[in-house]
């Protein structure tokens, strides 16, 4: 089945078209527009030229923008730092201790939680943290203290914990995946050479399964950076994140300009964050050699 | 196989974490107070009752069935395309238009959604139960297609040079021996695109304009501590569902691998 390179590229141009299509007009056109409202003058529910870059000299000026976004920042990598180490060694578990056939089944099982509606489980997390909760009738039943604690009432806090809670599976599974692709006569190897167990899992499972660490570290770090849901739900709207902000720029103020200058400037944040993680990456797979 | 005392507890520790909050549903679903804490005052289906009762709640679960329905088989038709073609072809701008469909997994919905939103309102296309289909496909697509990549992938390419040199025309290979193939693998796109459109709250609250659908209905509901009670009721009967729904799909997944005669190496994506 020999075919010329061009009626190749013909008809794979034609088939994926409906779905470039697709993307073209409602995701690419988007993100350009909204690139271009960045730079254009606000006025309410419109926007008018001339070009400028007062919404992001705006930005820059006004210190609630900046902590805003330092905060979303940390909050989401510290949910990050956390999510990937609870989840490495349950990763490591079930790569290297569970049988074969038996390692879908615990896939399976750890992914089901995250199929479950997100806004009833970050709910739940009142029941558990809140005043009267889980944690505290269980301590206090216990003895071990004779006031409630009520994390839920720390709004950031709760939404740290919250939100590690919901990104776990996706920790897991790259992690995962990049322990079942580390050959284990290499780590035969180590052992036959005089190492450690430890020292082996250090210097050679560990720096072989740093692509998959990386990977769960975007992951979870996008979405958690632009969460909407749990800083609204938990933390009562107190401790607005940057999707609240983007909302209240766009919908509220309905100042599409400044809303889109926000946008594109955490749209930069969180690349710059990734581009960083994957150098880490390489960094880390060169030091190999 | 090892065995690891220590590990196993601390994963079967890590179990009880991700499914604490998903225990407490039908615990305090049946419970017999308004006031969700411990301690249990005693069973009741009450709340299943209400929740059956509320009239916003069934208009709600319609809207959200239309809408995910709609979205699982756009997003699978369109997975199938771009999966079909970065498989079987090569072509200029491939790297580029599948980066672009992929594009939302690393993107915050949030900006997806206000993208689309800012475009929606400068045209004057008024928002409705359409747009917030148009914007969840953005989301599922990529779902799709990195499942039916794989899924194209396990297919034996001798199997459709067979059926081409035995007469059959490209059209009625695909149809005859591609497509039942697939199918499992097409049958999982549907049902976890499904699942994710149906529990998606930023787009259908974003590009919904306040329509009553599931999802943004639940998120209002829990404004209102009397009204907890029953959510807590839907949310056991949605977890009953989505259970269903995604050991079905990962039914059809293995199927899918055992018939391609492929080993399965596990995991939903």
């Amino acid at each position: 089945m020999a075919q010329i390179p061009s009626a190749e590229a013909r008809a794979g141009l034609k088939l994926i078209s409906p779905t470039a299509i697709y993307v073209i007009l409602l995701l690419a056109v988007p993100l350009a527009t909204v690139l271009i409202y960045s730079v254009l003058t606000g006025s309410r529910g419109s926007v008018l030229l001339p070009i400028t870059g007062e919404n992001y000299a705006e930005l820059w000026s006004r210190p609630v923008y900046g902590y805003i976004m330092l905060k979303s920042l940390l909050v989401a990598l510290t949910v990050t730092f956390i999510t990937v180490m609870l989840a490495y060694p349950v990763a490591y578990f079930v790569s290297f201790h569970v049988k074969p056939e038996r390692k879908s089944l615990w896939l399976f099982l750890i992914t089901i939680p995250f199929w479950t509606s997100y806004i009833i489980r970050v709910s739940l997390w009142f029941v558990i943290l809140g005043y009267d909760g889980v944690v505290d009738s269980t301590l206090m039943s216990l003895g071990f203290m004779d006031t409630q604690l009520n994390i839920a009432s720390y709004s950031i806090l709760s939404i740290i914990i919250v939100l590690a809670h919901a990104y776990a599976p996706f920790a897991v599974l790259p992690i995962f995946v990049s322990l079942e692709k580390v050959d284990r006569s290499l780590l035969e190897a180590g052992q036959d050479l005089g190492e450690s167990r430890w020292s082996t899992f250090l210097r050679v499972t560990l720096p072989l399964s740093m692509p998959g660490v990386i990977a769960a570290a975007l992951i979870v770090f996008i979405p958690t950076v632009g969460d909407y849901v749990t800083p609204e739900l938990v933390g009562d709207g107190k401790e607005p994140m940057i999707a609240n902000l983007i909302e209240t720029q766009l919908l509220k103020l309905a100042n599409f300009a400044q809303g889109s200058a926000f946008a594109v400037a955490s749209m930069l944040m969180v690349g710059i964050v990734s581009v960083v993680f994957v150098l880490l990456n390489r960094r880390f797979i060169g030091g190999q050699k | 196989m090892k065995n690891a005392p220590f590990l196993r507890s601390y994963t079967l520790f890590y179990l009880l974490f991700l499914y604490g909050p998903i225990l407490l549903l039908p615990i305090f679903a049946f419970n017999d107070s308004r006031v969700v804490a411990f301690p249990l005052q005693g069973f009741t289906t009450q709340w299943f009752a209400e929740m059956a009762a509320d009239q916003n709640l069934r208009n709600a679960a319609k809207n959200s069935l239309i809408i995910a329905l709609s979205v699982a088989s756009i997003s699978t038709i369109l997975g199938i395309f771009a999966a079909r073609a970065s498989v079987r072809y090569r072509f200029p701008g491939k790297g580029p238009i599948l980066g672009m469909v992929m594009l939302p997994l690393v993107l915050p919905e949030m900006i997806v959604a206000m993208a689309l939103l800012v475009v929606l309102l400068s045209i004057g296309i008024p928002l409705s139960l359409f747009t917030v289909i148009l914007g969840q496909v953005l989301i599922c697509t990529p779902f799709a297609v990195a499942i039916l990549t794989s899924a194209f992938q396990s297919l034996d390419r001798s199997l459709e040079e067979a059926a081409l040199d035995l007469g059959e025309t490209p059209l009625s290979t695909f149809r005859l021996i591609v497509l039942p193939l697939v199918m499992p693998g097409i049958m999982a796109s549907f049902l976890i695109c499904f699942t994710i459109s149906f529990d998606e709250f930023i787009i259908a609250n974003f590009l919904g304009s306040g329509q009553p659908i599931l999802s943004v209905y639940i998120f209002g509901q829990f404004r209102f501590p009397a009204k907890v009670p029953s959510m807590l009721a839907l949310g056991t009967v949605l977890v009953l569902f989505s259970i269903i729904l995604l050991g079905f799909a990962e039914y059809m997944r293995r199927r899918g691998i055992a018939k391609a005669g492929g080993k399965d190496s596990g995991g939903f994506l």
